[in-house]
């Protein structure tokens, strides 16, 4: 009944977050609501005993993704106004698709079953909490069995992060910059050094 | 009603998916809330593995959650980045008016 409650505050909260998301006039509000989805669905985690993946998921997409949005947005100087034109003429193609989508999806949904040898199919069963708690069987998996695809993912993580750098990075000019390379091979002329002795002075 | 199983996250999860592809529809003029879209349907598609996983009592599943997780994470930063340097060249991110591609 309790459980019941939270799961349909969690979920509700979390459509009608995703709604304003795709439906709000300002991208900041978007983003803002795009973080309370975000929150929510952390929450679905949590009933599900999935708490690291919930925390990850405020960490990762709180923190640092929705962080990330709400920088380009507010760094790109935007004409707010033009992004709504066209709004309706997309309204009930978009509509019908979406639909149609959801119908599918829930008759999907709504007809399926488990396979009947389903528990001799598992790759690696939940240990009960006694045993290990979900953070503690999740270290244990991805360390062991999933460790090259574990490094594979830090992989994708640094060509993002190269590409990315790649993509952004300009030379300007008109900007003065230190350059060590011409400093250390600077001509004497432009310099004169003298050897001081020691409490001498010049 | 009170007994919340599996179909229920998967309805959530489903609901969830569409909102993103009524989204990519419904913001051709802006390519910020697609790619806000795109992150809604991948949230969806979490959702679902971590759902199967709980009442699977696999763990596979959301070893998997965090690789979509990852890639996500990676795919929001070099398409803000593309955003950012597409803005810097022409002034505007209308997704429509994108067409130097074209031969």
């Amino acid at each position: 009944m309790f459980t019941a409650l939270i799961f349909y505050m969690f979920s509700g909260l979390a459509v009608a977050s995703g709604v304003m998301v795709i439906s709000s006039r300002n991208p900041v509000h978007s983003v803002l609501w795009l973080i309370l989805a975000f929150f929510n669905a952390a929450g679905l985690f949590l009933l599900l005993g999935a708490e690291f993946l919930a925390m990850v998921l405020v960490i990762v997409y709180v923190g640092a993704v929705a962080v990330l949005f709400l920088f380009v947005v507010m760094m790109l100087d935007i004409n707010m106004v033009e992004f709504r034109e066209g709004f309706l003429q997309y309204l009930p193609t978009g509509a019908l698709i979406g639909l149609v989508l959801l119908m599918e999806l829930l008759a999907l949904f709504g007809g399926w079953a488990f396979a009947p040898d389903v528990e001799a199919l598992l790759k690696a069963p939940t240990p009960t909490l006694d045993q290990a708690s979900n953070t503690v069987a999740l270290g244990k998996l991805i360390y062991t069995n999933y460790v090259y695809l574990f490094q594979a993912s830090g992989l994708v993580l640094l060509v993002a992060m190269i590409g990315t750098i790649v993509l952004t990075h300009r030379t300007r000019t008109g900007v003065r910059k230190q350059v060590i390379a011409d400093q250390v091979n600077r001509s004497s002329k432009s310099v004169e050094l003298r050897k001081i002795q020691t409490g001498r002075g010049i | 009603m009170f007994e919340i199983g599996l179909s229920h996250y998967l309805s959530v999860a489903a609901i969830l998916f569409t909102l993103g592809v009524f989204g990519i529809f419904l913001n051709r003029k802006n390519v910020i809330v697609i790619m806000m879209s795109v992150e809604l349907m991948l949230l969806a598609v979490n959702i679902n593995f971590v759902a199967f996983s709980s009442y699977l009592n696999d763990l596979v599943g959301q070893v998997f959650a965090m690789f979509i997780l990852t890639v996500a994470a990676a795919e929001a930063a070099i398409g803000l980045a593309i955003v950012v340097v597409f803005f810097r060249n022409r002034g505007s991110i209308a997704v429509e008016e994108i067409s130097q591609l074209k031969g």
